[in-house]
Order: structure tokens, then sequence, then C-alpha cells
């Protein structure tokens, strides 16, 4: 007995040597370029500008009080909070319809796919012609008697990059949604139709609850996303846009130009910081719609 | 049901057109003179104040733009190559260290396993703002900054394709690597032999997701690039619209070549990646 128990326990340490030298590459690289530069500047956001004297948390409350700072914490709070629920429900909306659509799926897949693929620079080139004060949009509002808007240069902007990230991102959630509508089994829908369901009552007690555990992931994965649209951003209006598009990739691009690093390392702590909450509220929101479920 | 399902088909065919319109408009404005697109964008990319006007299809079409482009901008040429210095390295090379390690996590149970891959996952969430000023002070420590290795090297340890390789070696028959144990193969060899080829698909989706990805970079080049002759296309062709306006929508155009092709060859792979990408734990 305390033979086979040895012989387990070496087993067990040679699969785990084995574990670590397959991991070994990427834990090291990881670590030296990823990890210990943000240990340091975790330890950099406590010191002064020069690096020299030890400053305790006032580097945080500069930050926190910074107005540049607050704009762009509450641009980018509101761009994630309009942004990720109103995508997530448009491209369930869209799967939903793609799928019932048998014939032509393949064709509106690959159409919904391709914004994702389309280069950022071949897009911000389109925009621009569209969305410019002297842009085709509003060459159709004078053309109609209408008034024109300067879509980049006022609070209209923000509305354009949440079409831009909407425009862009419905192919990849589609994607997400269908492999989760191809995973609910068909005779669950056809039971239901015995019992007499409605179309409704189908996508609310079938469809919808089998789809919740997909939903986090999903959710996860559009604000990992969400965070790219300062490239559309950036190109478009550069380092100072309007106002309601100034976001917290803004703020590090100016603080990065006037290498406030000091400043910098406090604010990427509490971006850390601010994500994870963010990626713990969804996670709450999902998991308690779960349990709602009964499934 | 016929007709219900006439409605979906004309409602996706409307929402359709707004994709493919743009790209439509782009490949239609390669064909533009230069004095056409003046007439049509002047008040856009050059100081006039006349409304934009957009023809359907270019009243004087000419492929002068093309051979413009080909003949005439070494520069376009020199950043294109920049575009390819760094993203093909960068997608190699993280596949050489994402593989074994999605080996690893999906293959083995170790201390730290679950930890580890929890901090894997937490780095694939962080946006590139988060470890912007501690990559930036590392590469200037090791003196690697300003050159085409400071794009690749921060990509080679991205953790989203690991996160993405395990699902697909996770999806390999247990029986399969069994059977190869009792033949007294190694693990090494297991990995190569039976690990590798049946996770090609995962390989592909990798590729074709962090190509999408690192075709587009513009932030670790506005930051860790100070000379603009180092800079990739995505980020020199936005300058160029405003200097040499004729030729923006060609550039644009060999730009959409790529992701075309990953259309034509790769598209499974880029939704299987996806789907893996979505796949909790």
């Amino acid at each position: 007995m305390k033979q086979y128990k040895k012989e387990i326990s070496k087993r067990k340490r040679k699969e785990e040597r084995r574990a670590y030298l397959f991991l070994m590459p990427s834990l090291l690289g990881v670590g030296v370029f990823v990890l210990l530069p943000f240990l340091d500047a975790i330890y950099r956001s406590m010191k002064d500008t020069m690096g020299k004297n030890f400053v305790g948390i006032k580097n945080y409350s500069t930050v926190i009080q910074n107005e540049a700072f607050l704009l762009a914490g509450k641009n980018t709070g509101r761009f994630l909070l309009v942004c990720i629920p109103l995508l997530l429900v448009t491209s369930l909306a869209l799967s939903v319809v793609i799928y019932g659509q048998k014939k032509y799926q393949g064709f509106f897949k690959t159409t919904f796919l391709i914004p994702m693929a389309i280069p950022v620079a071949a897009v911000v080139l389109l925009w621009k012609i569209i969305f410019h004060k002297n842009g085709l949009i509003n060459a159709f509002l004078t053309l109609t008697g209408n008034k024109s808007i300067l879509w980049m240069n006022s609070g209209y902007a923000f509305g354009v990059l949440v079409f831009s990230y909407i425009w862009k991102n419905m192919g990849y959630n589609m994607v997400l949604w269908l492999a989760g509508l191809s995973g609910i089994s068909g005779t669950l829908y056809e039971a239901a139709s015995l019992d007499g369901a409605k179309r409704y009552q189908k996508f609310r007690y079938i469809t919808f609850p089998l789809l919740l555990p997909s939903v986090f992931m999903i959710s996860v994965l559009s604000l990992v996303n969400s965070f790219k649209v300062f490239r559309e951003a950036y190109l478009i209006a550069g380092n100072y846009p309007d106002k309601s598009i100034y976001m917290i990739q803004h703020l590090f691009n100016n603080w990065f130009v006037n290498l406030e690093i000091s400043k910098m390392c406090a604010a990427a702590v509490l971006f850390v910081i601010i994500i994870m909450g963010f990626v713990g509220m969804i996670h709450k929101i999902t998991s308690k719609g779960d349990q709602e479920g009964g499934y | 049901m016929g007709i219900k399902r006439f409605i979906s088909f004309f409602l996706l065919g409307i929402l359709g057109l707004i994709v493919w319109i743009p790209i439509l408009m782009i490949v239609l404005g390669s064909f533009l003179g230069k004095g056409e697109i003046i007439e049509c964008f002047g008040g856009i990319f050059l100081d006039e104040t006349k409304l934009a006007v957009w023809h359907v299809i270019p009243q004087y079409p000419t492929l002068w733009p093309y051979v413009n482009l080909l003949l005439d901008s070494p520069e376009f040429f020199v950043m294109f190559w920049n575009s390819c210095k760094q993203v093909f390295p960068s997608i190699f090379g993280q596949l050489l260290i994402a593989l074994p390690a999605a080996w690893s996590f999906s293959r083995f149970e170790f201390r730290g396993k679950k930890l580890l891959f929890y901090l894997y996952i937490v780095l694939m969430i962080m946006p590139f703002q988060v470890t912007m000023v501690s990559s930036y002070l590392v590469l200037e420590r090791l003196n690697l900054l300003d050159r085409h290795v400071a794009i690749i090297i921060p990509n080679l340890f991205a953790t989203f394709p690991v996160f993405i390789l395990v699902k697909f070696f996770r999806a390999i028959p247990m029986e399969l690597i069994e059977a190869a144990q009792i033949d007294g193969a190694s693990e090494g060899l297991i990995f190569r032999k039976i690990g590798l080829p049946n996770a090609s698909a995962g390989i592909i989706s990798v590729v074709t997701l962090g190509f999408i990805e690192y075709w587009n970079a513009l932030e670790q080049p506005l930051t860790f690039l100070k000379s603009k002759s180092l800079w990739p296309l995505s980020l020199y062709l936005p300058e160029m619209s405003v200097s040499n306006l004729s030729v923006s929508f060609v550039a644009s155009v060999i730009m959409l070549i790529p992701a075309c092709l990953i259309f034509l060859f790769g598209q499974q792979y880029l939704e299987e990646g996806i789907v893996a990408s979505g796949l909790k734990q």
C-alpha cells in the first residue's frame, strides 16, 4: 500500500515536471514582459515623478481628482454601458433571424462577419467621407432641406462611435450566439409546439434560458472588443476628439506624450481595478439570470 | 410560413446593405481619378467648403490610381513590408509559445494550474493601455524600443491564443492519447504527432484571428515606434489620405485583399476560433 502511494506521488511529480516544461516558454515570457513590469508599475505608482521618493497614494489622489481622468472615465463607462447591452440584444435578434433562414444562412453569416476583417484604416476613410461636416450624410440632409449636423464635433460623435462598434462586432457575437442556438435540441421546440406554445413563449422559456450560460463569455468578449473602438476614434478625430468620445485610451496616449510615468502607473492600476469590477458585475448579472431560469 | 421567411430574408438583406455598400464604395472609389476625387471630396480632405458628392459609378473611371500607387509611392511598399515584418513573426512566434502552453493546460494536472489559467484569462481581457507603461519601460530597459521587435515581443506572449488552443486540445479524444502512451510514445512525440495535427483547425483559427488583430495594429506602433519609417500600413494609411488623396482608396483596397483571402479560405476556421473563444473554461 505504501509502495503504491509512493508510486502515485512519483508519477504525479513527473506529470508536474512535464506540465511546467511545456508551460515554461509562455510563463517566462509572461513573467518577464508582463507580470514583473506590471509589479514595477505598481511600485512606481507610489513614487514621485522622478521615481525617487515614496509618496504613497498621492499619485492616486491626483489621478482621481484629475479632470481629464474623470471625463475619460465617465465617457468610457457610458460607452460600455450603452454598447455592450445594445450589441448583445441586436446581435441575438440578428442571430435568431439568421438561424431560421436555412437556405441563405451561409451568405448572411459571411455578410455580417466581413466588417470585423475590414482594415480599420479603410473604415476610417469611409467614416470620414460619410460623417464629415461636408460629408455624404450632411450633403443628403442639405439636399432634402434639413440642417446639416456636426457629426464628429458634437455629442453625435458618441453615436457614430457606437454605430461603428456595433457594425464591426455584430458578426463576432452572431457566431457566438449561433453556436449557442445550434446547441439547443430541436425536440424541445417540437414538444413546446405540441403544447401550443407561441413563438414568443418558445423564445422566453426555451431559447433564452438555454442561451444564458453563454451570455457571460459573450459579454466579456464584447467588453474586450469594445476597447478597440479607440482605433477608429483616434484615426478619425486624433488625440483630442469631441468631449463626448474622449476615452481612457486617449488619456493614456496624451499622458504618454508627456511621459507622466507615475501618473500613468497609478491610472493603469485603477484601470485594472475598474475592468475587474466590470467583469465582476457582468458575472453577477448573468449568473443571477442563470438561477432565475431555473434550468 | 413562406411569407415570414421572405420578410426575414428582406430584413437581413437591408441590414446586409450596410455592410456591402461601404465595401462597394471603397472599391468603386479606387477607380476615381484625381480630378474627380477632388471634385467629390474636396470639402472633406482639402480646405474647401463644398459638400461631398458621391458618384455611384465613377464618371471617368481610370486605373491611374493603381499605377500611381504601384509605381510612384515607394513609401507605400516600405509600410507594407513593415506590416508584414511585424505581423507574421508575431503570429508565428505566438504559436510556438502558445501551443505547448495550451497543451500543458489541457493535458496535465499540476499545482497552481487553476490560478495560472485564471491569470491568463485576466491578461487576455486587459486592454493594451493597462500594460502600456510597464511594457514601454521594460522595452526601454532592454533597449528594444523603436525597432520591429518592440511590436513583436509583447505579441509573442499574448494569452488569447493559449485560451483558444486549450479548447481545441481538450476536444482530442483521450483514447487516442492513451493508445500512443501504451505504445511507449514520449510526451513530446504525442504532442507533435497527435496534439498538433488534431488541433490544426485551432492553429488556423489563431492565425486568422491574430492576422485580423495585428494587421490593424495601432496602439502598439504608436507607443513603441518613434521613427515613422518603421510604421505599419495601418498607422500610415490614414495619414496618407490627406496628402495623397487619389491613392488612398487604392491603398485601402490593397489592405482589404488579405482580409478577403481570409474569407475565401478561412472563414470556417475564423468561426471555429470565435466559437472557441466563447466557451467558458
